[in-house]
């Protein structure tokens, strides 16, 4: 963790000398080719897109100003806002350096709601939650765990009559934000899992088998007894499936939920540095109430627009999403940023709109 | 594509031209002449835009063809055979092996072909032979119509109802009941999405191709050829087996191999139920995972230009693939066909 922050303080002194230079440039352009009445177009992740569809619907309403996204996956958003083929991009997990460096200006992350992953399964006879820790989690899905009533699943559910059932790992097979959080966890808590099959969106899994989308894997689980899979909280809670309580770096076994969600994000946010760039992991955040398996989702903008009406009209929008906005998010199952993120991200983006008028 | 092949020897020759009429200076034939050599110019401009349509297609193909082996050129020349030949497929170290997913395609592809072709040339055979009159249309249009099913209906089927079926009753029945669990191939724990689940899948969706065609080619055999062996004293099934077949052998392969480009290239119903696992198993419990669908998977959220050009890479292989057994078909057609021809003449 400490070595991540570092890492991103790093980049984010090297992004601050950034803006200043090129800003000449985009006053120049913006002063030709200002077309007042142009909506935005954005493209990217599709966990977000229910609540940001919401989103774009109210503000046409309040506003006028209609944007239209097209929910293409995380990496394709990357891709569109680096060919500069839409106005901003969204993605689950942050943009790489090599992704950064490759992209036309800097671009700034602006967490909107946040994700988590619950961890599903299928055990006979089991009805109350099943406790579970990282490294039981990391185990289980390297193939090291493979019957139900491993001692090791036993210690942390006193009480609780496992079967002899095999294990049936079921993993996502599309690539997707959900595996990206899921393996970002997993490789924070183990350092086998950081060593062999890494964090990503796609992953070279150890053992089990994939199902396409939430679906897939949800549909898997229920119907073979012994599975255990990862879907999004927000899955899970709209089709009422069984899921764990996950051990927090604090010591507590978390139930996931909207509030103890948010709670990693606050967690997180009190060792952010200053002038963070948002491109932070808050798996295993601090914090009592802290659910271990959280992540930001952002949004993906150019900090030098080449239009400078429309990169107004995208920071207009995104200050109310995160002010208006965030009031609709648990309606949809999405934990709101805290209080002490808003606040943060309000004081960038201010910089940001007062840097960006010529 | 097969259908043309069936076809193409019936195909006439290039256009005929009108033969130019005898050189004759009489007045009255000039107007004639000039009439006609309108006619030519119209037949050469006609000639010129259609064979422009024709070459539009093949033109096409190429294009696409070298557009994605340029694509998947970086990690062709990376891997180089071991593309082909290792198992790995790891985006998160960008090593990248296609072995399993060539491997899955062939063999879901084979066990599609293996249910399909008997139960599909039966039904062909039942309605061109066997069928009542008033039967015939019904039964046709309801297999013609399993094509008509989208690809993802097949999908949701399979993950509820086909899967539940194999993993309670027919695989514990083949494995233990049958005691084919000895066999590497019905070995295993049956989870249900499996090679197997693929390959059945799969045998419906191509089941109508191959019957439609194969249900015209048995139709389009003559009568005097089942007439003369029944007069020879054959018996229906004699008839069948020893005229009607080996005359519509061509036809009904034609209908096997367009079947088989169905099953090669399938992506979605095959996601839904194969498992999506990278690996070369021998048991037919076992996941696995096609070209088509890694493809599907992975392509909308590929990160880093290797795993793009990866994907590419397998699409191209794809192509080849389907090229070579294409080919293969148009072989087999021209021996049988040839085979046949020598045999009737």
């Amino acid at each position: 963790m400490i070595g991540r922050a570092l890492g991103v303080a790093l980049i984010v002194s090297a992004c601050s000398g950034g803006p200043g230079d090129k800003q000449a440039g985009s006053g120049s352009a913006s002063a030709g080719g200002a077309s007042a009445g142009a909506d935005l177009t954005g493209a990217g992740a599709t966990f977000p897109y229910p609540i940001y569809s919401k989103w774009f619907a109210d503000y046409a309403v309040k506003t006028g100003v209609k944007i239209n996204y097209q929910s293409i996956g995380s990496g394709g958003g990357i891709r569109q806002l680096t060919e500069g083929t839409v106005d901003f991009g969204a993605s689950d997990a942050p943009m790489t350096d090599a992704e950064l460096a490759k992209a036309k200006g800097p671009v700034l992350h602006v967490p909107t709601v946040l994700g988590a992953v619950v961890i599903t399964y299928n055990v006979p006879g089991v009805t109350q939650p099943l406790r579970l820790t990282g490294d039981v989690i990391a185990e289980v899905f390297l193939g090291k765990i493979t019957k139900w009533n491993d001692t090791r699943i036993k210690a942390l559910n006193p009480g609780v009559t496992l079967p002899t059932t095999d294990v049936l790992v079921v993993h996502r097979s599309d690539g997707s934000g959900t595996t990206y959080i899921f393996s970002d966890y997993l490789a924070a808590v183990s350092p086998a899992w950081a060593k062999a099959p890494g964090r990503g969106k796609e992953l070279q899994w150890p053992v089990g088998m994939g199902g396409k989308g939430n679906e897939g894997v949800a549909g898997q689980v229920k119907q073979t007894p012994g599975a255990i899979g990862y879907v999004e909280l927000a899955y899970a809670k709209q089709n009422s499936l069984a899921y764990a309580t996950v051990k927090n770096a604090g010591g507590a076994f978390v139930v996931p939920t909207i509030e103890s969600v948010t709670a990693a994000a606050a967690g997180a946010a009190a060792t952010l540095a200053p002038n963070t760039d948002f491109r932070v992991s808050i798996v295993n955040a601090p914090g009592a109430g802290a659910y271990p398996i959280s992540s930001f989702t952002y949004l993906l903008i150019n900090k030098t627009p080449t239009d400078a009406a429309k990169g107004k009209k995208l920071l207009d929008f995104v200050k109310w999403a995160l002010s208006d906005g965030e009031q609709s998010a648990a309606a949809l199952d999405y934990a709101p940023l805290p209080p002490a993120i808003v606040t943060r991200l309000d004081a960038r983006l201010d910089s940001l709109s007062a840097g960006a008028t010529p | 594509m097969t259908g043309a092949a069936v076809s193409s020897e019936r195909a006439g020759g290039p256009l005929e031209r009108p033969t130019t009429p005898p050189d004759s200076d009489a007045g009255g034939r000039r107007t004639l002449r000039v009439r006609i050599q309108g006619a030519v110019i119209g037949d050469r401009i006609y000639t010129a835009a259609i064979t422009l349509f024709a070459l539009c297609v093949p033109v096409l193909l190429v294009l696409v063809a070298v557009e994605i082996f340029i694509a998947g050129w970086p990690a062709l020349h990376r891997f180089g055979f071991s593309f082909l030949t290792s198992s790995a497929w790891d985006p998160v170290n960008g090593v990248f092996g296609a072995a399993p997913a060539i491997y899955g395609t062939l063999l879901s592809s084979a066990i599609a072909l293996a249910i399909a072709t008997p139960l599909a040339i039966g039904v062909a055979i039942f309605l061109s032979e066997f069928s009542p009159q008033w039967l015939r249309q019904p039964v046709a249009f309801l297999v013609d119509l399993l094509a008509a099913v989208p690809s993802v209906v097949y999908g949701l089927w399979g993950v509820f109802v086909l899967l539940p079926v194999l993993r309670v009753s027919v695989m514990p029945f083949l494995r233990d009941t049958l005691h084919l669990g000895v066999l590497p191939f019905f070995s295993g724990p049956a989870y249900g999405p499996s090679m197997l689940a693929a390959g059945l899948i799969l045998s419906i969706m191509v089941l109508p191709y191959i019957s439609s065609v194969s249900r015209e080619v048995l139709l389009a055999v003559p009568r005097s050829q089942r007439e003369a062996a029944l007069a020879l004293g054959a018996t229906k099934w004699e008839t069948i087996w020893g005229a009607v077949l080996p005359y519509a052998k061509s036809g009904i392969i034609g209908g096997v191999i367009l079947g088989l480009g169905r099953a090669l290239g399938e992506t979605m119903a095959v996601t839904m139920l194969i498992g999506n696992r990278p690996q070369i198993s021998a048991s037919l419990f076992a996941p696995g995972y096609t070209m088509a669908s890694l493809i599907a998977n992975e392509f909308s959220e590929a990160s880093g230009d290797l795993h793009l050009s990866a994907l590419m890479a397998v699409g191209f292989v794809l192509f080849v693939i389907t090229l070579i057994v294409n080919a293969i078909a148009r072989w087999l057609v021209w021996q049988v066909s040839r085979g046949a021809g020598e045999k009737t003449a």
